[in-house]
């Protein structure tokens, strides 16, 4: 049985294919409108997430599928104290394959351990959300052309930011990247994760608390929202919250083919007018993530 | 000081000093009704002091416990009164249901009936996480 519950699940090789996959869906979408007829996705949101459910029913929806599901625990049997497990034995006999978000980390994979379909992790509390990861990397190949010889910034909450961790971590299998972390002191990247992905392979890598040091330098800018709540003083907050917002006049610096990424949703840290310029790539990246999707659908099922 | 040697059990040697009652209590040893003994600070060359624990009976006991809570330990398995079997222990690959995860977000913390599993980290520096939440043993 094949789930997905860590991007590190899938080889280089394996996200090559659903990248060639998603590719190929773009381009030839009537091709694939009918792979899924009369297969079910169950989407189990335990906690809401708008989002990513709709990306995933619209992902099997365009392969011609059907979708069943809930988007928050109080509509599920979780609220009368059900376990993860046995949801999961009951609508793996509804559904071909489930989504799963739940704010436990590591739930999904309690429930791909018994589950008889296919699990998809949409989302564990701060831990893992590879499909997120899996659209950020056919953006960054969609715009680049390549996921190899990259010089990758990531910008602002890096300690708790699940999506960064799960990037650098897909990253660091491809080759001549380097890693720029900059962050608040506080909110710096967590050392296992520097030390397991980064250091381990001695992949060349810069940290700093200042964007405008680097900008100039990055072919791929990862921003990410720094929370008020994460900080210890307001003094710091207040010092450092705008060193982090992208505005036109940051940019200025930055090289003239950058891709500026961003999971989303974002508050204001990145302005409104940067999203006019070319080199914004975050909208783009939503409806990678769709493709994505409805690839990994589609090798879940086996039905590629 | 005296401890008589044993005819038919084991003996845990090479424990980290200090770390025999861990293990007494890990292994539930005092739930046995056989003779136990728990030597503490016992002066060793390789280890400058170290401590034992010998049972006088043949049970059977949890190895991997006693490499999580002391690598490197040595367990013979004394038959009539010789050493039958000597073995080396090392950090186990896997733990299950030895030590729970701390993390209070991790799914174990709520999940009932779910094996505690802890797999150890390959690389330089290997560390024991959890399965569900890689949160650090």
């Amino acid at each position: 049985m094949n789930h997905l519950i860590d991007i590190l699940d899938l080889s280089v090789e394996e996200i090559s294919e659903l990248i060639a996959v998603a590719n190929d869906i773009m381009a030839n979408p009537e091709k694939y409108q009918e792979k899924c007829r009369y297969k079910k996705l169950a989407t189990l949101f335990f906690e809401p997430s708008t989002r990513t459910r709709l990306s995933f029913e619209a992902a099997m929806m365009e392969l011609g599928g059907n979708v069943l599901g809930f988007s928050d625990a109080a509509s599920s049997s979780s609220s009368k104290g059900e376990s993860v497990s046995d949801t999961v034995s009951v609508v793996s006999g509804y559904a071909d394959i489930i989504a799963m978000r739940h704010p436990k980390e590591g739930a999904p994979l309690v429930a791909a351990m018994k589950s008889e379909v296919p699990i998809i992790n949409a989302g564990d509390g701060g831990h893992n959300h590879p499909t997120q990861t899996l659209a950020d990397l056919l953006t960054i190949y969609r715009e680049k052309g390549d996921l190899n010889n990259l010089t990758i910034g990531f910008c602002g909450d890096l300690k708790f930011g699940r999506t960064v961790h799960s990037l650098i971590a897909a990253m660091s299998r491809y080759k001549n990247i380097k890693f720029v972390l900059i962050s608040p002191n506080e909110l710096k990247l967590p050392s296992y994760v520097k030390n397991d992905h980064i250091k381990e392979k001695n992949i060349p890598y810069v940290q700093t608390e200042s964007l405008d040091d680097v900008i100039g330098d990055l072919d791929i800018l990862y921003m990410t929202r720094v929370q008020k709540e994460r900080f210890f003083n307001e003094e710091d907050y207040l010092r450092l919250k705008d060193s982090y917002i992208l505005t036109p006049e940051k940019l200025k610096n930055a090289k003239s083919d950058l891709s500026i990424l961003h999971p989303l949703p974002r508050v204001n840290e990145i302005s409104t007018l940067v999203d006019e310029d070319p080199r914004a790539c975050y909208f783009r990246q939503t409806k990678n993530g769709k493709y994505m999707r409805m690839a990994l659908i589609l090798k879940l099922l086996e039905v590629m | 000081m005296h401890v008589d040697s044993i005819t038919n059990g084991i003996v845990i040697d090479h424990i980290t000093e200090g770390k025999a009652m861990q293990i007494y209590d890990m292994l539930s040893l005092g739930s046995l009704s056989c003779p136990v003994a728990i030597l503490k600070n016992v002066p060793s060359k390789k280890m400058g002091r170290k401590d034992i624990i010998k049972i006088d009976s043949s049970i059977d006991i949890n190895l991997d416990v006693l490499g999580f809570v002391s690598p490197n330990i040595t367990v013979a398995i004394v038959r009539d009164g010789k050493i039958c079997e000597k073995k080396h222990i090392d950090l186990p690959k896997k733990l299950t249901d030895i030590i729970k995860c701390k993390n209070p977000r991790c799914i174990t913390s709520t999940e009932q009936d779910i094996h505690h599993i802890f797999k150890l980290s390959e690389g330089n520096n290997p560390v024991y996480r959890c399965i569900y939440c890689d949160t650090k043993a």
